[in-house]
């Protein structure tokens, strides 16, 4: 297969390869090992009914994976993003640093009184004493003194590994401190300890409990006549290099009132509002489908899963909710956005589409990008030949039908799952069962995902939580033109010769949603591709036609 | 403004830190344990360190960063994590092979108390570490000192687990590294070598973490100290610890293994420091020091006579680790600068010894602080008392940096939104000329972008 290397390649010959390739993969591991890492690695033999694949369940120890931590998935993913709040980690200084400004998560606030806490960092710093008398002492002193030096209206604790161990219960130094300070600040903590669970995962599930009950769950906000239209919230976005801004310029372009977004660019303010909105957007359904569930069933927001990455993904996202708010007036105006912003994006698209046509694209990213960014590469006429995810769970992988089926094994089964009811002030259903049926018939199918096998082509390898060993050699064996993954990967797979997009932190760019994140997307990867140092890296005197010439 | 929250108004503050001057130890173990060739670190905790570690690392040196961890999940928390690193020690030998796993500890797997030693013998008895193999710990509480504290945890394990006595001396000098870049090591490794001195460096971070692309990767590269090496330096005629925060404990631990004497020298940034770090391996080689490094010397107070009046003078601020900012300013104290405000997280009684006696007569109003609450809020707020001519520290100064108008100098660790420049040191007489042009460019870059039209000048 090596032959197969930077020329026009025949992917049904590298689809027909990849069987033998997983099952040489799983043979270096030990017995044990193997066993479970077969069913983490399938080919994707029937999109339509997509294989079972291991997903969310721990990860080998020693096998060098992606993963991170619960605490970095509660207060790094979607906690943090939120401008407004003071965020305190309780637990030695490593969690807090390493947290600090490292996703990029812009936020504008809107004057120069606006509360901005995101490029702080606070903890609780804790030392040796603590860890023997406690650290409950020090976590209130350390409110004190975020209150005294800031005045927050919020104020969120977050555990890590230790804490839970030595049993602080930073729950009721909330409560105590809020009382000593009068109420005039909320003061909530997340149990979030990096054991939890077996990935980032478990600490998307602990944020989404804790957002509902401690933030949304207190909007008491009440809508305007005159503001009433076409109310929708963004949910999982998180604003990495400026996404949020492109959809939020989107939304304003089309007429569309955008109350809150989860939590990129967001704020408290902004939450409190957020069970107004007649229908939520879910674009990271990993780490945000369990608040979605909870405002469908407290006050009847029906969700739809969108995928504003690409724009053919933006358009039918945005056709997506012209027919769920069915009104003309709404669906003329986002039609000739549509058309005007296509007609950009068209132009860019016909110059570097020669470019790009047939190259071959491999994506291992977090829970959610692996499946929406093959999007952005169809539309450049790339191949995604294998995907997978860090950390998302069958549904994210085979779709929302599977529940039922999934196991909660013992690592996942202490993640508190809350019961919400419907919230009898603020509950109004949105759409008649009627209503939702027709929508279904229109492909618009609410409270539902497909998942990323779904949109895979037939006999692509999808592989949970991929190691560095798998890695290494599936690149060796099938050379991508583009590799995405993160930071740790990055460098790895460059040694190789093959550049790496990271699609975490976007390697400083984006945006790369909805129309000019396509715009920008394109570029990026023509960039990529088209560089002329990856011809350069073996020396003149190190090819064979300088040996002939001695 | 990026800080809009930083007052000047201070507060007392004992439990809130704001904007930390440190790391915590593992990350250090593991930044260290790079410097072995062969050699896996590996994180005996739950995943989300590991992962953040190597991360930090990687955006530091756009250089793969490869570890391990025993991902301990919430049974092994409480059960203990003996299962997951024997678990993980099968894996790793059978899948990367590598000649070393170094495992450190983080606050879980110490909270908890798991015993490294006992975990590691069974390991060996039960098969799982091949011949020719090895397994070393160190334990590194993150809530224990710093970044800092975990580099010397796993630099003194080196030693413990490898270095020998034949019960032969070689007239060899073991240079123990201190936190520093690749390019400082290197420098120091040419300097020794131009002094025609036999040394043996650990940890050695050169041709590790700058590694060329090649098109192939090597999981384990070149470079890095050796077994051999490792194991002889219990036969070295004295040991020289280049910075003692991070190598004291090295040090001494090798004297009372194998009895080799030792002196410690600040990390070679600056003239002073350097002179007394050419001084001291000429002394303890017994070698004279010479003429091309006399002439380098000269060429460093040359530019520094030639530049005198752009020095004088300015305040300066700055943050970072003890063994950097110590002969850092010391360095500024020669060029005639200021200075006045200091912070390092990592706790220690010889850095506040150290600036009493480097600032007393020459910048009095100096303040600096160390340990829990010595952050970079403080250091801001001070600033914000009253302001400084230039900032020097990691990336995380340019919020301040932008902020307070002032110009910026990159030093430290970690500096992750520049690249290339671990490629030039900060050591020795080049390395020192290196930081005072860095130094000199960003003031007069200030001055040229800020300077009225009429007073912009053509030519210094």
């Amino acid at each position: 297969m090596a032959e197969l290397k930077n020329t026009e390649r025949d992917v049904d010959t590298i689809l027909e390869d990849m069987k033998s390739f997983r099952d040489e993969i799983i043979t270096k591991y030990p017995p044990k090992v193997a066993k479970k890492r077969a069913k983490s690695m399938v080919i994707n033999e029937d999109p339509n009914n997509p294989p079972e694949i291991q997903a969310n369940v721990r990860t080998v120890p020693g096998i060098i994976t992606q993963r991170g931590c619960t605490y970095a998935g509660c207060k790094g993913v979607v906690m943090g993003p939120t401008r407004d709040i003071v965020h305190i980690v309780h637990g030695p200084i490593g969690c807090s640093f390493y947290a600090w400004l490292t996703r990029r998560n812009e936020t504008l606030p809107t004057s120069d009184s606006d509360p901005n806490f995101i490029n702080y960092c606070f903890s609780t710093d804790m030392q040796e004493k603590n860890i023997v008398f406690g650290g409950e002492k020090k976590l209130k002193q350390a409110i004190r003194e975020a209150y005294e030096l800031f005045h927050p209206k919020t104020i969120a604790i977050y555990t890590t590994c230790p804490v839970g161990l030595i049993g602080d219960d930073v729950h009721r130094a909330a409560k105590q401190m809020m009382k000593e300070l009068d109420n005039k600040v909320n003061i909530f903590g997340f149990s979030c300890e990096g054991y939890r669970g077996v990935s980032q995962s478990a600490g998307h599930h602990i944020a989404n409990n804790g957002l509902f009950r401690n933030i949304i769950e207190k909007g008491d906000y009440e809508v305007k006549k005159d503001e009433k239209k076409y109310r929708i919230n963004l949910m999982g976005e998180y604003n990495i290099g400026g996404d949020e801004f492109e959809m939020e310029r989107i939304f304003k372009e089309c007429g569309i009132n955008l109350v809150a977004t989860l939590s990129g660019n967001g704020t408290v303010e902004k939450y409190h509002k957020a069970n107004t909105a007649d229908l939520n957007l879910v674009v990271c359904h990993r780490s945000i489908n369990y608040v979605a569930e909870m405002m469908e069933t407290a006050y009847g927001i029906p969700w739809i899963k969108v995928d504003p990455l690409g724009a053919t993904s933006t358009v039918k996202m945005l056709r997506k909710i012209c027919k769920y708010f069915d009104d003309k007036e709404l669906t003329d105006r986002v039609e000739k956005v549509i058309a005007e912003e296509m007609d950009k994006v068209e132009k860019v698209r016909e110059e570097i589409y020669p470019k790009t046509r047939g190259k071959l694209a491999m994506l291992f990213v977090g829970g959610s990008r692996a499946h929406h960014y093959q999007a952005l590469f169809d539309e450049l006429g790339m191949k995604t030949i294998s995907a997978g995810y860090e950390f998302a769970h069958r549904d994210d992988y085979e779709g929302r039908r599977v529940i039922p089926t999934i196991k909660i094994d013992a690592d996942s089964r202490n993640i508190e799952e809350i019961t919400v009811t419907k919230d009898e002030k603020k509950f109004h259903p949105r759409k008649t069962q009627e209503e939702i049926d027709q929508l279904s018939k229109e492909g618009v199918d609410l409270n539902d995902y497909k998942g990323m096998m779904h949109d895979m082509s037939k006999g692509t390898l999808v592989i949970d939580d991929i190691s560095l060993y798998e890695m290494d050699k599936l690149i060796e064996r099938y050379h991508p033109n583009v590799f995405c993954a993160g930071i740790k990967e990055k460098f790895c797979v460059q040694k190789l010769g093959i550049p790496l997009k990271q699609l975490h932190n976007y390697d400083s760019g984006g945006p790369y949603a909805g129309f000019k994140g396509a715009i920008n997307f394109y570029r990026d990867i023509e960039a990529m591709v088209g560089a002329s140092i990856w011809k350069e890296i073996k020396a003149p005197w190190e090819k064979k036609t300088y040996a002939q010439a001695q | 403004m990026l800080l809009r929250h930083t007052t000047a108004k201070e507060i007392d503050r004992h439990a809130l830190t704001i904007n930390p001057a440190k790391i915590c130890q593992p990350i250090g173990a593991m930044y260290a344990a790079l410097g072995l060739h062969g050699c896996l670190p590996h994180s005996h905790g739950s995943q989300g360190c590991c992962s953040y570690h190597r991360s930090t690392l990687t955006r530091h040196f756009k250089e793969p960063v490869l570890a391990s961890t025993s991902s301990f999940s919430e049974g092994s928390s409480v059960f203990g994590g003996s299962a997951n690193l024997l678990s993980a020690i099968e894996t790793i030998f059978t899948v990367y092979n590598p000649d070393v796993i170094a495992v450190h500890t983080t606050c879980l797997s110490e909270t908890i108390g798991d015993d490294l030693h006992e975990i590691v013998e069974k390991a060996k008895e039960e098969g799982k570490v091949p011949e020719g193999k090895e397994v070393i710990y160190c334990n590194t509480p993150s809530y224990k000192g710093t970044h800092i504290t975990g580099y010397s945890n796993q630099t003194a394990a080196f030693v413990k687990f490898f270095s020998q006595t034949t019960g032969k001396k070689d007239n060899t000098i073991n240079l123990v590294a201190g936190w520093m870049e690749p390019s400082d090591i290197n420098e120091i490794k040419r300097i020794a070598k131009v002094m025609n001195i036999k040394t043996i460096v650990f940890p050695d971070l050169t041709n590790v973490l700058d590694t060329p692309l090649t098109g192939t990767f090597n999981m384990f590269p070149k470079g890095g100290t050796t077994i051999p090496e490792m194991k002889a330096t219990g036969d070295s005629k004295c040991s020289l610890g280049i910075g003692p925060y991070s190598t004291l404990d090295a040090c001494t631990k090798l004297k009372e293994k194998c009895g080799v004497d030792f002196e410690t020298v600040e990390i070679p940034i600056g003239l002073k420091a350097t002179d007394r770090f050419l001084m001291t391996l000429s002394k303890l080689a017994g070698v004279s020091i010479p003429d091309s490094l006399t002439e380098e010397r000269g060429r460093l107070v040359d530019f520094i006579a030639d530049n005198a009046k752009y020095f004088w003078g300015k305040r300066v601020a700055l943050f970072g680790d003890p063994d950097i900012l110590i002969p850092t300013v010391e360095f500024l104290l020669t060029l005639d600068m200021k200075p006045v405000y200091l912070v390092t997280g990592t706790p220690g009684k010889h850095f506040d010894e150290k600036m009493v006696e480097l600032l007393k007569d020459k910048v009095p109003e100096a303040k600096f602080k160390s340990g829990e609450q010595a952050d970079m809020f403080q250091l801001h707020q001070w600033i914000k008392q009253k302001p400084v001519d230039l900032l020097m520290g990691n990336t995380y100064g340019k919020y301040i940096a932008r902020d307070e108008n002032v110009p910026f100098v990159r030093l430290g660790f970690p500096i992750v939104d520049r690249a290339g420049h671990n490629f030039f040191p900060k050591t020795g007489y080049i390395g020192s000329e290196n930081l005072a042009i860095n130094i000199l460019r960003e003031l007069l870059d200030f001055q040229d972008r800020t300077c009225r039209e009429e007073k912009m000048e053509f030519q210094m």
